[in-house]
């Protein structure tokens, strides 16, 4: 069984930044197994700009900002498979890959996990009425539109406010549809809000809030669809309903981590991310298994992605080199106002970034960590949105001392 | 034999999992045979939207027809699917009561499945149930081992395919608008698709099939539609059940009450509601049943959770009783006192999938009495179906792919579906080129992530297969389009429109 220092599942935003990464730090023995026929994932898709303002200090479309690392791999030799599915991982980092030359099977040392993300489906969420064709999770059109050159619909509603979703609002407009709205559930947008200006406000397309869809008609084709104001315990307001008729129906309602290899490995799982609980270098509950970009949590910003794959390999090279050893375990609390907080726990005392969402949107907030009832670190924020990810640092001398970690905002 | 003139010796109308087991059956005859079949293909009525339960038959009256052809359907049902290659597995089902009253329910439906010959059923006690299924609450159940799952749809496809490999002609999209008696006794039967004549007409429309009977002759058959809703969980939570897990079912219900059933995928359905509802192509989901079917699936297990579910759907029973009645009445298999020639296949609903081939059996028979009909010599009761690469050890899956690359090309990642899979159901045998045509043939698009990776992959093949503009990709038959048409070349009529209007209000302004 042919063996490999580092293996890398995915060939999107996360697994091209890990390998230039692995790359840059000395490692010569990589392999990026990519299912799909070309490099860079979801960002070929992605063709509005935005880009890069943090990493590069530029404005790129998708396509772009992945030829940049793609140029990178290409320059530096680094090994990748493409159109080649990996079938099976084992929690002894045995990875079983499927492709028109047949099974292979590789031995890895570390394996980092880049598999990027899945949207949620209609199933999921439990639309009412009935099944016709034209309704697409927002990627799935986005795809239709960008990479095949498919109109997918002449009058849409979306319902989320998902990025992507107000990306596509724009799209569509641009090609010649009309958008009639974008409905959101909870009484403020999921999505950034330079995407709610760029890409609505700026095409006169109203997001209306506290919205939802209550009912889907047609047999054939999407016929129309009933939207409905929701009150503020989720129930529907009475005489609210309005049927907007339409031929499409585009959801934009949430990404869900790709970990279906990860549970397979045996891999433990946060409910809440939907990744893999990690440590502060990614690494799992597996020993050698890392992960990062959308796997380990949805991201807004591809910029993170491409810094949370590089952070993470700084502990794939310590592992390689048998340093990575677990000093302590501490697992990191979660308080009032918070979603969820990446890593989930400590076992090293080194600088490291800490992520989260919160719960809704605030203004003049304090991000605390603290041991008990000591304040290790505090930071402010003058507004807070569960559509962006927050990033802390803590320095290794801050939480050298500590034996119990709590993050709250207030 | 090429018929000449679209002139048949029978046509059967309805192309459900009970007009398909017909045609095979009269495939094994020397008679010319077509399938009318309004849909864009095989069982999209009734067939392909069930619980696939092959039924043991202790929940029918005895001296029934649904007892009798339930009972003999579930003893066959193996050799059948050996025959035609679909899955079928002996899972057993337990009919659990929550409640002391519901005990006396069980002994009913023991005794009743005594009296239809239905072997081994047995009461058992919380213990044993909890052995059984550990995630399951209840104070005793009837165990009924002989129950087992098929797969609705791979059943419909396969007794199809069967009979046109041997022979039976079938005319999808092709909707019976109207039936005449010629002179010379023959019916002529006017479709969307033009004439057709026949001998024998044998109406098996299920939903239709009163308003195909009433084509002919004035009756007194009328079918309601009531409709089922179900939720399907993730195959990650398969482990929450063993076996079909049923309530006792309540005196006047029109279905057996709010189950969980285990696919032959592993897949866990909960469902089907049971609602008297007034169009019979109105298969919507509604949230009022959605939240029901979640909370009577906690009932028998706390642990299962509306997070699991990653798709909700409905279908239909052809109900003969009106819903002021309730329960139900026998099925109705029989030739037409004054219209000679004419069969009639009324109120089929559930065990209508377990007794599929008895029924056509039966039909056959009555055809028989009068006819004596030559067997079919070269009639091959053998038929293949698409081989899953998942389901092959691995020198096998290294084997195929070298002999066909295409199964080294993984399409839905989910339910892990290679190209070749998908490919073999495009080129079906029947023709069938809608989207679900092929989503029911390989389960592709039937994971959790519902085609998000591979439904544009799937839309491509299909489209280079047949050189299809992108507005003749279907979801499901006609006008169920899924795109436009190309983003690039101005084809679409409104988009037009509206640019040449914004052009001209820009000039006036």
């Amino acid at each position: 069984m042919p063996e490999k220092e580092v293996i890398i599942i995915g060939g999107g935003a996360a697994g091209l930044a890990a390998a230039v990464a692995c790359q840059q730090k000395g490692i010569e023995d990589i392999l990026i197994i990519e299912r799909g026929n070309y490099l860079g994932g979801i960002l070929n898709q992605c063709i509005h700009d935005g880009f890069g303002l943090e990493k590069f200090r530029t404005s790129l479309t998708g396509p772009e900002y992945a030829q940049r690392y793609i140029d990178q791999v290409m320059d530096k030799k680094i090994p990748f498979l493409l159109n080649s599915m990996v079938l099976n991982l084992t929690p002894q980092k045995e990875v079983m890959v499927v492709s028109r030359n047949g099974l292979q099977r590789y031995q890895a040392k570390v394996v980092i996990l880049a598999m990027g993300c899945r949207e949620r489906t209609r199933g999921a969420i439990g639309i009412p009425g009935t099944r016709p064709s034209g309704i697409f999770t927002a990627g799935v059109a986005q795809e239709l539109i960008n990479l095949k050159d498919y109109m997918v619909g002449e009058k849409i509603v979306i319902l989320g406010s998902g990025d992507i979703g107000l990306i596509m609002a724009r799209r569509l407009t641009l090609e010649g549809a009309e958008v009639i709205t974008v409905a959101e559930k909870l009484p403020y947008s999921s999505g950034l809000p330079r995407n709610i200006n760029q890409c609505l406000y700026d095409f006169d397309i109203p997001l209306l809030l506290s919205h939802t869809v209550v009912d889907i008609e047609g047999n054939g084709r999407l016929s129309g669809v009933t939207i409905a104001q929701l009150g503020k315990r989720g129930g529907i307001i009475p005489g609210s309903k309005r049927k907007i008729i339409c031929d499409t129906l585009l959801l934009s309602v949430g990404l869900i981590p790709e970990n279906e290899l990860s549970r397979e490995a045996g891999i433990v799982l946060d409910p809440i991310t939907g990744g893999p609980q990690a440590d502060e270098r990614g690494q799992t509950s597996v020993s050698g298994i890392f992960a990062c970009g959308n796997v380990l949590q949805v991201h807004d910003i591809v910029d993170n992605v491409s810094l949370e794959a590089e952070y993470i390999v700084e502990g794939v090279v310590e592992y390689l080199k048998g340093k990575l050893t677990k000093e302590r375990e501490i697992k990191v609390e979660l308080g009032n106002g918070l979603r969820y907080v990446v890593p989930q726990k400590l076992v090293s005392i080194k600088d490291t970034i800490f992520s989260f969402r919160v719960n809704r949107p605030g203004r003049k907030k304090t991000l605390i960590f603290e041991e008990d009832q000591r304040i290790i670190k505090k930071k402010y924020f003058l507004r807070v949105n569960p559509a962006e990810m927050l990033r802390v640092k803590l320095s290794s001398s801050e939480l050298e001392e500590i034996k119990t970690l709590k993050v709250r905002l207030v | 034999m090429k018929p000449k003139n679209n002139h048949f010796d029978m046509v059967i109308i309805g192309g459900g999992v009970v007009g398909c087991a017909i045609a095979r059956e009269l495939s094994k005859y020397k008679v010319n045979v077509a399938v009318l079949e309004k849909e864009d293909d095989v069982g999209w009525g009734i067939s392909c939207r069930n619980s696939g339960v092959v039924h043991a038959g202790f929940n029918y009256k005895p001296g029934t027809l649904r007892a009798q052809l339930c009972v003999e359907g579930n003893r066959s049902f193996a050799k059948l699917c050996q025959e035609i290659d679909v899955p079928c597995k002996k899972i057993g089902k337990v009919v659990v009561a929550q409640k002391k009253e519901e005990i006396e329910g069980l002994k009913k439906l023991k005794s009743q499945g005594e009296k239809n010959k239905v072997e081994g059923l047995q009461i058992i006690n919380s213990t044993e149930l909890k052995r059984l299924e550990p995630n399951v609450k209840g104070i005793a159940a009837l165990y009924s081992p002989e129950t087992a799952i098929t797969s609705p749809y791979l059943l419909t496809i396969a007794l199809a395919e069967n009979a046109l490999a041997n022979g039976v002609s079938f005319f999808l999209n092709t909707e019976v608008k109207s039936i005449a008696k010629l002179k010379n006794s023959d019916f002529r039967i006017n479709t969307n698709q033009g004439k057709f004549t026949s001998s024998y007409v044998i109406n098996s429309a299920g939903l239709y099939s009163d308003k195909v009977a009433h084509m002919v002759e004035k009756n007194e058959y009328r079918i309601y539609p009531c409709r089922g809703e179900y939720h399907v969980l993730d195959k990650n939570v398969s482990w929450l059940i063993n076996h079909l897990v049923y309530p006792v079912p309540q005196a006047g219900a029109g279905g057996l009450g709010v189950h969980l059933t285990p696919t032959i995928d592993g897949n866990i359905l909960i469902g089907p509601s049971d609602e008297y509802i007034k169009r019979k192509d109105n298969l919507s989901i509604t949230s009022s049943v959605m939240k029901m079917l979640s909370a009577e699936a906690r009932e028998f297990s706390p642990l299962i959770s509306p997070g699991y579910i990653i798709r909700s759907y409905s279908g239909l029973r052809a109900k003969q009783v009106p819903s002021s009645e309730g329960g139900y009445w026998d099925f109705i298999i029989e030739k037409s006192d004054k219209i000679n020639n004419f069969i009639n296949l009324i109120g089929i609903e559930s065990p209508g999938l377990t007794a599929a081939q008895p029924i056509a059996k039966r039909v056959v028979e009555i055809i028989n009495k009068k006819e004596r009909l030559d067997y079919n010599s070269s009639f091959n009761p053998f038929r293949k179906g698409i081989l899953r690469f998942e389901e092959q050890d691995e020198e096998s899956k290294n084997t195929l792919i070298k002999q066909e690359p295409e199964y080294g090309e993984i399409v839905c990642r989910c339910e892990k579906i290679t190209k070749k899979e998908i490919l073999e159901a495009i080129n079906n045998p029947l023709g069938a080129r809608s989207l679900i045509s092929i989503k029911y043939r390989t389960r592709a698009m039937m994971g959790r992530c519902q085609g998000g990776y591979c439904q544009t992959r799937i839309m491509e093949i299909l489209r280079e297969s047949f050189k299809l503009s992108p507005k003749e990709i279907n979801l499901k038959g006609n006008n169920s389009y899924l795109l436009t048409g190309y983003r690039s070349k101005k084809e679409n009529k409104s988009c037009q429109k509206k640019k040449s209007l914004s052009l001209e209000e820009e000039l006036l302004v």
